[in-house]
């Protein structure tokens, strides 16, 4: 009796100190596995939504033509879910993968603020890369001081997708030539869909939602968050204004489905069902619509250019490596490999994500997509982007952008005014980030 | 007390008569160590879970209160700034909405989900058959993921051929948009939650019931009394403490409440376009992890931690004086 109370009191003390340490140890033993059991080389990539690099059998690709190289893929779905998460394990150094994706609207953000988390490239394998891409992408992942913290996957270059079949049924030019010469500026896109209005299938709006022609009107712009020297000037930018209010007025008057991007079910179900007729198309815009419109929507979209031939962009990423990174070398290798010509090349053939790195241009200019009715979306994407202009990016592109995207939504559904939503949403980000 | 006939140690015995004096062969350091053991074994057989709660319960919201103090961005210096959070909290419309949301909230959800639960619970306690069965069932909800159930009302509650409306268009009604309303999105996600907690309660209630004698109903039936009378008389009196019990536990879970409006809005803790359901969990994960306000956040966690506490308190108090009335009224129960 004696020694069974004493010894289950220790096991009860032991119990509770084996709890502490496995709580410890779990997560950064599942996490960090840097070496595998035959002594290869295990690199874990981590990235959110579809970058195509999984898609396109990369990863397989390279570990066949890589002996002792295992690469773990993981993607998180939602980014607004993948980047807080990752901050804090940038934070607490432990816990990240060796190769991170960052996206556009972050890496402002990372420059700025968190230079010391993230290998300089530049001083890498994958260094010569570097001159390769679109100048302001790279110029947008690099530091002051020359540090270049993350190498370009995709860009987003814009085109304006829609249904033929909806368009017909309105009377609508269907044909991307005819509707070309008509698109002369947002005015005459605006006049296209009040003629939609008139004629259109009953339960069909011309554009999905306010917020996404917003975005694609803002995507012309060179400076709209912030100016180049890093201030927030959205309050009194003017151009940002009157992208707002046109889609605002947009919205009032019944031009949009009304149909929150990417948040609403309903919005993924439009691309079947024919709730909207128009969506504003950056590059990965592409495979959006093909999954969700499955193989019963191939043959009933077509894709023209903004209009007035503008170039435009609208997101895009980056790979870096966070400093934490037991396998910096390797990983620089798989950058370098994965945001190469050929490989951006194959991943545009196969989910629509268009490549950053300019020698890729020429490999996708003669691309067509049978979906979208055999759209030269190869050509159209390259001269959106070649004709883009060199975007400014901030720390707080993407607050500002969920505010303003927000604040129109509340237009179409909520019945606020497009002043007052204005008002609301530039007082959201001077709140935060001001 | 045989032991302590049996031991020539008298004072140890007055000393603590509750307790059976050590035998003899214990003496010295062992019946030292013997003594020390008996008195301290309690203390380490619990030890494991206030360590872990140490760990994982205290330290947090100590820290949290620490962190509230200070102006705290993710990889940077935290800066001193007092009670500045609070002002900031105290004086920000949409603070003041995210309460008013969680209130409406909670009780669009709580309030039918426990009368719910209570005429569920009522009826399973009948001889029926398949009476396993229907329990079990009850508790299916509770057991599914806050992510599978929320996603799958998402598309319920869908604008365009969701189940909600085609149901609405069956007598007639036009198309409801669930999710951008004010009220409607609120009614959507006090279904959710009512759904999932529910069986939960009724299976706590039902258990309340069966400690209930059954003599007493028999008694009643004998007066005269029938099942509605039964139900109101002898039921709910004696299911007092079960139902303060669960009053408490959907209070704090109306209070918390997160996942649900969460993933309704896809994810993104806004909480709709004009905040229409933002609740105080959105709120704080919002300053927290989309604005990288810490400081904020932990402000924010701190005065809801707060508010549960005198909720809590309050539902302690009615209960408290509940008690008292019916031991004043001459109560013989």
């Amino acid at each position: 009796m004696f020694t069974a109370r004493r010894s289950a009191g220790a096991t009860a003390v032991i119990m509770a100190g084996a709890l502490t340490l496995t709580a410890c140890s779990g997560s950064s033993e599942a996490s960090d596995p840097t070496t595998g059991a035959n002594g290869e080389t295990v690199l874990t990539v981590s990235l959110f939504g579809t970058f195509g690099l999984d898609e396109a059998g990369l990863f397989d690709q390279y570990e066949a033509e890589n002996e002792g190289i295992t690469i773990q893929y993981e993607s998180t779905q939602g980014e607004d879910k993948y980047w807080p998460a990752l901050q804090t394990k940038l934070n607490s150094g432990s816990g990240t993968a060796d190769i991170q994706g960052i996206e556009v609207a972050r890496i402002a953000d990372v420059v700025t603020n968190q230079a010391d988390l993230w290998t300089d490239l530049s001083q890498t394998v994958a260094a010569d890369r570097v001159g390769d891409y679109v100048d302001w992408k790279a110029d947008a992942a690099t530091t002051t001081d020359g540090k270049v913290l993350g190498l370009g996957t995709d860009i987003g270059p814009m085109g304006l997708c829609y249904r033929t079949d909806l368009y017909d049924a309105a009377g609508l030019p269907s044909d991307p030539e005819e509707l070309k010469q008509r698109l002369g500026s947002w005015d005459d896109v605006i006049a296209l869909a009040e003629e939609y209005k008139a004629n259109a299938p009953e339960g069909s709006a011309f554009f999905d939602s306010a917020g996404g022609l917003y975005n694609a009107i803002v995507s012309t712009e060179s400076e709209i968050y912030y100016n180049a020297a890093g201030e927030l000037v959205v309050e009194n930018n003017a151009a940002v204004k009157d992208a707002f209010m046109k889609s605002a007025a947009a919205g009032q008057s019944g031009l949009t489905a009304k149909l929150e991007q990417f948040k609403d079910p309903s919005w993924d179900a439009g691309f079947g069902s024919g709730t909207f007729a128009t969506i504003a198309c950056p590059s990965w815009m592409i495979g959006y619509i093909k999954g969700k419109a499955g193989d019963a929507g191939s043959g009933q979209w077509n894709i023209t250019e903004l209009p007035g031939g503008q170039g435009g962009n609208w997101g895009g990423a980056y790979l870096g490596i966070p400093e934490a990174s037991k396998n910096k070398e390797e990983a620089a290798k798989l950058i370098a490999w994965l945001t190469d010509a050929e490989q951006q090349a194959k991943v545009f053939e196969v989910g629509g994500n268009f490549p950053s790195n300019t020698e890729a241009f020429d490999d996708v200019a003669d691309s067509t997509d049978e979906y979208f009715n055999d759209a030269p979306t190869g050509e159209i994407f390259s001269a959106s982007a070649q004709s883009a202009p060199t975007q400014i990016l901030g720390v707080g592109d993407g607050v500002a952008k969920n505010a303003l995207t927000q604040a129109l939504l509340s237009v179409e559904v909520n019945g606020v005014s497009p002043e007052d939503a204005w008002a609301n949403g530039i007082s959201k980000i001077t709140n935060q980030l001001g | 007390m045989t032991a302590t006939v049996s031991a020539p140690n008298p004072p140890a015995a007055s000393a603590d008569p509750g307790r059976p004096a050590p035998p003899p062969r214990h003496r010295g350091l062992r019946g030292l160590l013997f003594r020390w053991e008996a008195k301290s074994a309690p203390y380490v057989y619990i030890a494991p879970f206030f360590l872990v709660f140490a760990a994982f319960g205290l330290f947090p919201l100590l820290y949290t209160a620490w962190v509230s103090l200070f102006e705290f961005r993710l990889n940077s210096e935290m800066t001193w700034v007092g009670l500045d959070n609070f002002v900031w909290l105290f004086t920000n419309e949409a603070f003041y909405n995210a309460l008013f949301k969680t209130i409406t909230i909670g009780i669009l959800s709580t309030v039918p989900q426990l009368m719910l639960a209570l005429g569920l619970a009522h009826l399973l306690n009948y001889n029926m058959r398949g009476r396993t069965l229907f329990r079990v069932s009850m508790i299916m909800p509770y057991a599914t993921s806050v992510a599978a159930s929320t996603l799958v009302f998402a598309q319920l509650f869908g604008r365009d051929g969701g189940f909600a409306n085609w149901t609405l268009s069956l007598v007639g009604l036009d198309a409801i948009d669930w999710r951008n309303g004010d009220i409607s999105a609120q009614i959507a996600i006090a279904v959710i939650v009512t759904w999932r907690w529910t069986g939960y309660n009724a299976l706590i209630y039902l258990a309340g019931m069966q400690s209930i004698p059954q003599d007493r109903y028999e008694a009643a039936q004998i007066d005269g009394a029938n099942r509605w009378q039964q139900f109101v008389h002898i039921t709910l009196p004696g299911l007092r403490p079960t139902i303060l019990f669960t009053i408490v536990v959907s209070t704090i879970g109306a209070t918390q409440l997160f996942g649900e409006p969460l993933l309704f809005g896809g994810g993104t803790p806004n909480g709709g376009a004009v905040n229409q359901y933002q609740t105080l969990g959105l709120f704080m994960y919002q300053q927290g992890w989309e604005f990288g306000s810490l400081g904020r956040a932990a402000a924010v966690a701190w005065v809801t931690f707060l508010l549960i506490v005198v909720l809590v308190l309050i539902n302690a108090l009615i209960m408290r004086l509940r008690t008292r009335e019916r031991l004043s009224d001459g109560g013989s129960e």
